[in-house]
């Protein structure tokens, strides 16, 4: 892939705009609000890739390499922008002790079994499938839009764009520890969104 | 209840270090233990693995035609 890119292969670099096209809209889309603005992040990011394709060692790989560009120019413009439109600034420390589940759920400390779930977890009734109807997409895309930002950017790369923990761990300079808080947090979350909506229900 | 018995509420925050299997050995047998015995544990972790899915289900979303098109100029320009 690389070889046909630095020989100006058309094909080449179609299938590499069809493999990562949309992800990197979605990952600029993290740091700049502005539709116009995340094209253009993703359209600089690919003049950087074919200028810097001769220069690029296969030490890491590919999709490595060309996310780190698009990051590290969403970043940038993200600055750019955040002096105009700034991203909401919740509350977002991995060291704070939010709760997963709300605490009322559980039993208190002066019952039988201190710890344990008050009520029995509601079951969900739909199929797996019905789950990914449009309805429940829109949902979800627009529940991680309203997370706190680290949160939102660490459940958008790790559960919608698949990246490892390692990957997510590099691009947002976070301990490993405090990536797993956020996904964390961020999971419970959008489960609580899905089951409050009643989408799963029969 | 033995000192090692976790309970549902610390098993919440546990989820995400199961799944990452980043739990050490000597938890992840009570965790396995908690979640066979106790069914709202085991329906909440089947939950969170169905919101995995439901949220990677974002990843198929295409890219539109349009912004295809505008990507694949760049590689014309650039050529140039």
């Amino acid at each position: 892939m690389v070889r046909a890119l630095r020989e100006g292969d058309e094909a080449a670099f179609a299938h590499l705009v069809d493999a990562f096209g949309g992800s990197m809209q979605r990952v600029a889309a993290l740091y700049v609000r502005d539709r116009a603005v995340v094209q253009e992040v993703v359209q600089d990011t690919w003049v950087a890739v074919l200028r810097g394709i001769d220069r690029f060692e296969s030490r890491s790989s590919l999709r490595t390499w060309l996310f780190s560009i698009l990051v590290n120019i969403a970043k940038t413009r993200g600055v750019r922008e955040s002096r105009s439109v700034p991203f909401a600034s919740i509350a977002d420390d991995p060291e704070s002790g939010e709760e997963s589940v709300p605490v009322d759920r559980f039993l208190g400390d002066d019952s039988a079994w201190p710890g344990h779930w008050a009520s029995a977890v509601p079951e969900w009734h739909r199929p797996l499938e019905r789950l990914l109807s449009t309805e429940v997409r829109t949902l979800i895309s627009a529940s991680i839009a309203q997370l706190p930002d680290m949160q939102r950017k660490v459940v958008s790369l790790r559960d919608v764009e698949g990246w490892s923990a390692e990957e997510v761990c590099n691009v947002l300079e976070l301990s490993e520890t405090n990536q797993r808080v956020l996904l964390h947090r961020a999971r419970s979350k959008l489960r609580e969104v899905i089951e409050r909506s009643g989408l799963q229900e029969n | 209840m033995s000192s090692t018995e976790i309970t549902c509420k610390e098993l919440v925050e546990l989820v995400t270090d199961y799944l990452d299997h980043r739990m050490p050995a000597e938890q992840r047998l009570p965790f396995e233990e908690h979640i066979a015995f106790c069914s709202p544990r085991a329906v909440y972790l089947e939950q969170i693995r169905q919101t995995i899915t439901v949220t990677g289900a974002l990843r198929e979303d295409d890219l539109d035609q349009q912004s295809r098109d505008a990507m694949l100029n760049v590689f014309k320009d650039f050529r140039r």
